[in-house]
């Protein structure tokens, strides 16, 4: 029988962190107002009670220092969960997350690893006032030395970021926040993938669809709105977006010869253009239509009343899958 | 300000505060003095030398120390063994007193790499271009010493502090602020040596600050000293009390350094656009191993010392010239090691790629000749 339970993504990320902490006592969180509170999404609530607060302790409002010191933890040993409380503070810490831990290893030659797990609650739809909305994903997979990861569902949650934990490379750890509340089955025996698999969460054989974070769930409803249209989608789960394991969308594109690529994220130079350009190249001779972007717009992200015609919904799949059908 | 040894190389102890740190010179023997010396004039040739290989096209560029000596060699000695250093990128003088291989710096400012010495076999960690950046690696680092308890416990076999450098014009960089901060609040072991060398490219130290360095820390709960930089036994006994404190369990401390950058901020920089020759020459005047030397000589130091350092000096920048001379180029395919720990996909289809396209001009590497320029169209 399999072991599993249900959790909503936020209890799932709680379980996760806690059972990397139980594994390991290298395994330090820290960021701002993750000790009794918890986090302001309550992510690591209890934690203070099990581990103390050697192991979990709130930073100063200082994000620079927050990634700064989890890379001297990290030469000194430690495996640190740092919490950016939301993507548009992760900016502060630019410098020391694309200069600094992304190079370390490379400056080195190697003597110096950088196990650090930097975790975002990401994206919009949650109604948030400026800066409390963003995707940045694309800044940190354009970096080289780092991976960038993303779960969609609560097992994903649970298993990737313990995988993040382990890794012995610097993670940003992308959690879609307005989607923190959506409860699944997490196994918790074992993973069924690694960090950086993509995986097909529903075949299909007319239009591939591929997404990440947020807009899996996104992709999954117009999907079926599809499917009572007569048109069969095939949904993708991304999940990692550095590397990004491209093998599971060029087989399914030479299956489908279409693909849309949708987030959140403004399209301009985005992790669709990459997918895009990348399939282009693959798949050559297999596509019957272009490769669709579907995103945010480029523009900054809107006031909450705005968010809806800002974020794509089903609808704005639905006309992209139109627009590939047509060719 | 702390000194010890006045312009003359006279050594006194200006006031009862002093004493505090007076008690480590005491404690140092004349082959400790004789170090001090040798380590001070050996840097200072080595950096001369490195100047004249870069003006010689053997590096891209060279960042002298010239004048820093005292303040390096004196704060590098009071390091202790189990102690971890995060330089700035103009740390040669403290590299030596750890035992870091003069050539690695060379070969970093030629090219070859971004640093290349292990950071854990002497405890020296790389060189840092971004201004501050590495105060907070200094930080978190001390704070995992707190974490693992290796602070205070009385020995000092077990005890450990760190120390980060960085120069007047960095301290305007938020990323120190924060260093400072975080060290004050965890109580880190941690040590800020900040060389004032009243520089910062062009900008006067007056840019960056309206209140002198050394006080800088105090908001932030870190106190702080004023030390006369060009004194490297002043250098020395502060740097000493310090560390000493932070192992036993005091937390971090400010230094400030007095000091003067006597060269080019780079071998790129043109100092005479922006300042006054006469600023120089009153600092060459108070120039750190000339004081020192007097001060030997009036200890009875001989000639036969001044003359086999000379040598040993001689030696070295032949050694050098010898060595940098003979560097071979770098393997193009090492730009793909060490991007990740973990095998990463993309970097071994770039590798691969390259490696392909390598053998496909039958062993011209692209970069031998100006014809055969690698095509970054299109992705691989
Ligand atoms: C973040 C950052 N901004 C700008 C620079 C360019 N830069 C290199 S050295 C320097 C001046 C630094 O002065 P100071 O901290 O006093 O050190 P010194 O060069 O005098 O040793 C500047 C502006 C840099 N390296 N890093
Ligand atoms: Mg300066």
């Amino acid at each position: 029988m399999a072991n599993t339970v249900e959790l909503s993504i936020a209890k799932a990320l709680n379980a996760g962190i806690r059972k990397a902490m139980q594994d390991d006592p290298k395994v330090l969180v820290f960021g701002e107002d993750v000790a009794k509170l918890g986090g302001v999404f309550r992510i690591t609530e209890g934690l203070l009670d099990e581990f103390g607060s050697k192991r979990i302790f709130n930073s100063p409002i200082a994000e620079s220092a927050i990634v700064g010191t989890a890379i001297g933890l990290a030469m000194r040993g430690f495996r640190s969960v740092a919490e950016i409380q939301f993507d548009g503070f992760v900016y502060p810490a630019f410098d020391q997350i694309v200069s600094q831990l992304a190079k370390l290893t490379n400056r080195s030659e190697g003597h110096l690893k950088m196990p650090v797990v930097i975790r975002i609650p990401y994206g919009g739809g949650i109604g948030a006032v400026e800066h409390h909305s963003e995707s940045p994903e694309a800044y940190f997979a354009h970096t080289a030395g780092l991976r960038v990861v993303s779960p969609s569902n609560p097992n994903d949650a649970y298993w990737m970021i313990q995988q993040a934990i382990q890794s012995a490379d610097p993670v940003v750890f992308l959690e879609p926040k307005r989607r923190y509340w959506q409860k699944g089955q997490v196994e918790l025996d074992q993973p069924a993938l690694g960090l950086h698999q993509a995986t097909v969460l529903k075949p299909g054989t007319d239009v591939t669809i591929a997404s990440y974070g947020p807009m899996v769930v996104t992709s999954l409803q117009a999907a079926e709105i599809a499917q009572a249209e007569g048109v069969s989608i095939e949904v993708i789960d991304i999940r990692s977006l550095s590397p990004i394991d491209f093998g599971v969308i060029v087989e399914s594109v030479k299956k489908t010869g279409r693909l849309i690529v949708a987030h959140e994220a403004g399209t301009f130079v985005s992790i669709s253009s990459e997918i895009a350009a990348k399939i282009a190249e693959l798949c050559f001779y297999y596509l019957e239509a272009p490769v669709i972007r579907v995103g945010g717009f480029d523009v900054p992200y809107p006031a909450a009343k705005l968010e809806e015609l800002y974020l794509p919904d089903a609808d704005r799949l639905m006309e992209a899958v139109d627009r590939v059908m047509a060719y | 300000m702390v000194q010890f040894l006045n312009e003359n190389g006279e050594f006194a102890v200006a006031s009862k505060e002093h004493e505090i740190y007076a008690q480590f010179i005491r404690d140092l023997r004349e082959s400790d003095f004789l170090k001090f010396y040798r380590d001070m004039a050996r840097i200072r040739r080595f950096d001369n030398e490195a100047t004249a290989l870069q003006r010689q096209g053997q590096m891209g560029l060279w960042v002298p120390a010239v004048g820093q000596e005292g303040a390096q060699i004196g704060s590098g000695h009071a390091v202790g063994p189990n102690d971890n250093i995060f330089p700035s990128y103009r740390e040669h003088g403290v590299a030596i007193t750890h035992g870091v291989d003069l050539m690695s710096i060379i070969k970093m400012f030629r090219g070859v790499n971004h640093g290349g010495w292990n950071p854990y076999e002497k405890k020296f960690h790389l060189y840092a271009i971004v201004l501050g950046a590495q105060t907070l690696h200094a930080a978190g680092y001390a704070m995992g010493v707190n974490f693992e308890g290796k602070v205070a416990t009385g020995n000092p076999e077990i005890d450990e502090a760190v120390i980060t450098y960085f120069g007047d014009g960095a301290t305007a960089e938020g990323d120190i602020s924060e260093a400072l901060l975080m060290a004050a609040t965890t109580n880190a072991p941690l040590v800020f040596f900040c060389q004032n060398n009243q520089w910062a490219i062009s900008s006067a130290v007056e840019t960056q600050t309206k209140v002198p360095l050394y006080r800088r820390g105090e908001g932030f709960g870190v106190p702080g000293i004023r030390v006369d930089g060009n004194d490297v036994l002043a250098c020395y006994a502060v740097t000493k009390k310090h560390m000493d404190d932070a192992r036993n369990g005091l937390g971090p401390y400010l230094i400030e350094a007095l000091t003067y950058r006597i060269g080019a901020h780079t071998t790129s920089d043109d100092p005479s656009k922006y300042r006054d020759a006469e600023q120089v020459a009153y600092w060459q005047a108070r120039d750190p191993i000339i004081r020192f030397e007097k001060f030997l000589r009036s200890q009875g130091i001989g000639q036969d010392f001044f003359d086999e350092v000379q040598a040993a000096g001689d030696q070295l920048a032949a050694e050098i010239r010898e060595t940098t001379f003979a560097l071979p180029e770098p393997e193009l395919e090492l730009i793909f090691d060490h991007v990740y720990s973990e095998p990463h996909p993309l970097i071994e289809e770039q590798r691969a790629w390259l490696r392909g396209f390598e053998e496909s001009l039958g062993g011209h590497t692209p970069t031998d000749d100006g014809e055969n320029k690698v095509d970054y169209g299109g992705s691989r």
